[in-house]
């Protein structure tokens, strides 16, 4: 099957997903009882009917459910997700805005976490009985296992708080002067407890993972074989071993990258980082249906797409993947 | 002996020193003379939630209210002893029969885009929020506002209306720009409700990032001289409330209002850099009770069970050990600080005896299994499911089977209030102002099942509704007092509601903050006169 084939049966099978996520979220939005002029009117302080009544007109909440949904469905597939009861401005633009912090957030826990889980999962693999290989497994389950709200609570209060080495909340503190570099390290200041937070999870799938597959892949026949030509140790584990071991990380690499938004709600709320986490567990207190759906339809177009690019990666890594036979 | 003489002299050093400490005081005080508010600087404070609107002329609420109160001015201002005090009105007038207030409007006010304030800003002020406000009864009464002159505006009512001099101050009357939003009939989904603020009070709008922060700068041809000491203001919104108390303690963030959980109130009064206080919140009265479904056909529509259940519930533990003697007791429907507040009534101290003896006479005698009957309980967020837990606890105690109907999120629970799908249910009301704001509403038979925060109770009481009604319209204030004084004691002897506690909010300041806002609005009002000290 030809790779443009198979890339346009996925895309075909994408969109047909994301009309059925889009259909479902929405369903089960409205099947809960309860609705945004509700919490309209709990941040106003009270509401009488009649202003209820108005606010759900507005907002076209008394229009038949199929109406509704019909008239959502037919907006999204022109691109337009739109208008936040609760936020008071357009879906896109909410997202489109809160998407970049969420990004540095998390990619740079990602790469960090890659590449430190990665270079501990070898070393751990290499010496699978020493202390320091046992350090590294409690290590990375304590990480996995502690829930992320406390593990960044703790950071705060150790590093905040205890020595005021970083700040508590937010992304950048808009009371700092200057030029690109101040704000710059004001940034990297402000994501240091949380990038260390949201990568203690997948530090720990990594590290796992790749001590794992590397600890397969040393006893297999073709790295005796490599010992047996006589090569040195450091060129069978980096030069043969390695790069055989890294598919199923790479593979998990992808899988954890659609999840963009859902390890991310927990820390973002934690360090009130202003990103899509925060945005979203926001709109699903408030009952802000435009912008959960579209923050749902953006995760699963995120999944998809992450899904695609894993699949290239892995064709990049290892060529049998996606060949003939 | 020798132990006596050792404390004997112990006593006289420490007065010894407490008078010297005094006489250096004294002395400095004399040199410094009271301190002088200090021009300049940044404050950093901060919003538990983002704010819909910065507009709260079309959005209530306390989150729109901080910043709201600082980009719009009102009328009136209020004091700490709920004296009216001249804002953007110099001077004000209320006609002999009630039915017309005069504003006078200051001749300088100009909005931040230079514009004049005039008269018919106020009137189109009035309209908007008749139109918009979800506080309804604050401007029922306004007939029209006629305008003479420029800087004259007067209100005229269909009745007299005591509760419009609290309804003109605060953040419930704002005064925006005709010229800005009288372009549109929907002045709620106006653009500049959020960005490009064209505002009337001692700080302008710099930047509005939602979920992030509001910027505000000193507005320099605010109309009172001098005024605001501050240059600028940022509000972050951190919604976490353990990572407010953190920024608050490390200095990040110099002030917080609203801060209502017990533990986080109780560890940051140990912070000897902060200040922590609950004055401030009289206006706002926000109060906790036990709702209990009057109405109903079951047990809770039974005065004598209403009775039973507030002779089972321990106010004291609440108030110790759930509130962590941060809060005061409620006793009714006003809030304690409020002038209108009566002390003397019916108070229900726990009393196990009673309460199962009231029990038995509504007819309700225990079974085999020492049950009476089964109610369900319900919450609307998870800050009061202790409140409830106990709730449970305490009725087991007299053979009252309780259920706790936990809901998914606040529109699960209000969609339940306001269909009286109930039998008891915690909940958490705000006075707002004058009683007709935020009092009236609970109680008025009008009003019942009218949405979450109506009469969701559906308590009817004819002698009630005829009060208020007076109460409403009495301008005497002591004759309103006396009015109030009754209502008070019908509620608390029919407990439409058994009313546990104010809500525990505090303001924490760091002692670099001069003139903290404790007036009875709180944060809700103008910090045009906080200033940071060097």
């Amino acid at each position: 099957m030809s790779f443009l084939k198979s890339f346009l049966i996925r895309a075909i099978y994408a969109i047909i997903l994301l009309i059925a996520v889009l259909v479902l979220n929405f369903s089960l939005m409205h099947m809960a009882p309860g609705d945004v002029a509700d919490t309209i009117s709990q941040s106003m302080g009270g509401a009488d009917a009649e202003l209820l009544a108005q606010i759900r007109s507005d907002y076209g909440l008394d229009q038949p459910f199929l109406v509704q949904l019909g008239n959502y469905i037919g907006k999204v597939l022109q691109f337009d997700l739109g208008y936040s009861f609760f936020y008071n401005q357009s879906v896109t633009s909410l997202i489109l805005q809160k998407l970049p912090a969420t990004l540095l957030l998390v990619v740079t826990a990602q790469i960090l976490a890659l590449l430190i889980g990665v270079i501990l999962g070898v070393y751990s693999a290499r010496h699978p009985n020493g202390i320091s290989s046992h350090f590294v497994t409690f290590l990375a389950l304590f990480g996995y296992s502690a829930p992320v709200f406390w593990t960044g609570i703790l950071l705060l209060i150790g590093f905040s708080l205890n020595v005021h080495w970083f700040p508590v909340a937010g992304m950048r503190d808009v009371t700092v002067e200057g030029g690109f570099w101040p704000h710059f390290v004001d940034i990297v200041r402000h994501m240091v407890l949380p990038v260390i937070t949201l990568g203690s999870i997948f530090l720990a799938l990594y590290s796992r993972l790749s001590r794992a597959t590397m600890m397969e892949v040393l006893g297999s026949d073709y790295v005796r074989t490599a010992k047996a030509k006589g090569l040195s140790e450091r060129e069978v584990v980096y030069k043969h071993a390695l790069k055989n071991s890294l598919s199923p990380v790479i593979t998990l690499a992808g899988l954890q990258f659609s999840a963009v938004i859902s390890g991310a709600v927990l820390v973002e709320s934690v360090f009130s980082w202003p990103g899509l986490g925060t945005l979203a567990f926001q709109s699903i207190i408030a009952r802000d249906t435009p912008t959960i759906l579209g923050i749902l339809f953006f995760s699963a177009l995120v999944v998809i797409v992450g899904n695609l690019l894993t699949d290239l990666a892995l064709r990049f890594v290892d060529p049998r993947v996606g060949g003939k036979g | 002996m020798q132990h006596q003489w050792e404390e004997f002299n112990l006593k006289h050093l420490v007065k010894g020193l407490v008078a010297a400490t005094a006489l250096a005081s004294v002395l400095t005080a004399s040199v410094v003379t009271a301190e002088e508010p200090k021009r300049g600087g940044t404050l950093v404070t901060v919003l538990g939630a983002n704010p819909r609107s910065l507009n709260p002329a079309v959005q209530s609420g306390i989150v729109t209210g901080y910043p709201g109160a600082q980009l719009f001015a009102a009328p009136l201002r209020y004091d700490e002893d709920w004296t009216p005090q001249p804002y953007l009105a110099k001077s004000w007038d209320v006609s002999e029969d009630g039915l017309k207030v005069t504003l006078n409007l200051v001749h300088n006010a100009t909005f931040h885009d230079g514009h004049p304030i005039t008269s018919s800003d106020v009137a189109f002020s009035v309209k908007v929020i008749q139109e918009n406000h979800p506080f309804k009864s604050m401007f029922a009464p306004v007939t029209s506002v006629d305008t003479p002159d420029e800087h004259t505006a007067i209100i005229n009512l269909s009745k007299p209306h005591p509760a419009l001099m609290l309804a003109m101050s605060g953040q419930l009357m704002a005064i925006i720009p005709e010229h800005i939003y009288g372009d549109t009939d929907n002045v709620k989904a106006h653009p500049r409700n959020n960005k490009d603020v064209v505002g009337s009070g001692p700080f302008k709008l710099v930047e509005f990032v939602s979920g992030e922060h509001v910027i505000l700068e000193r507005y320099d041809d605010f109309f009172i001289e001098g005024r605001p000491y501050l240059d600028k203001i940022v509000m972050r919104v951190i919604a976490d409330p353990a990572a407010r108390a953190i920024a608050l303690e490390n200095g990040e963030v110099q002030m917080s209002g609203f801060e209502a959980l017990p533990r986080i109130v109780n560890r940051l009064k140990k912070v000897e850099t902060l200040t922590v206080t609950s004055e401030g919140y009289g206006a706002i009265g926000p109060l906790d009770w036990l709702a209990m479904n009057t109405g109903s056909d079951g047990p809770t529509g039974n005065v004598k069970v209403r009775h039973a259940i507030a002779y089972a519930i321990d106010k004291n533990f609440i108030l110790k050990a759930l509130m962590q003697g941060t809060a005061v007791e409620a006793k009714t429907g006003i809030h304690p600080d409020s002038p209108f507040y009566e002390a003397d009534v019916e108070n229900y101290a726990l009393d196990l005896d009673k309460s199962n003896a009231l029990l038995d006479e509504a007819g309700y005698p225990k079974n085999g299994d020492g049950v009476r009957f089964d109610l369900t309980i319900d919450f609307g967020w998870p800050g009061v499911k202790p409140q409830v837990e106990y709730v449970k606890a305490a009725l087991k105690k007299v053979g009252i089977n309780v259920t706790v109907r936990a809901s998914a999120d606040f529109p699960t629970w209000a969609k339940r209030m306001g269909a009286m799908d109930f039998d008891l249910s915690w909940d958490t009301v705000f006075n707002w102002g004058d009683p007709v704001i935020g009092v009236h509403r609970t109680y008025l038979s009008s009003n019942i099942g009218k949405g979450v925060w109506s009469n969701t109770q559906g308590y009817a009481n004819a002698r009630v509704d005829e009060i208020l009604g007076m109460a409403g319209t009495e301008t005497d204030p002591e004759k309103r007092k006396a009015l109030y004084s009754e209502f008070q004691k019908i509620i608390t002897q029919e407990l439409p509601v058994y009313w546990t506690n104010a809500l525990p909010y505090h303001t924490v300041y760091s002692d670099k903050i001069g003139n903290p806002p404790l007036g009875v609005w709180g944060t809700s009002s103008p910090i045009d006169m906080v200033y940071l000290k060097d």
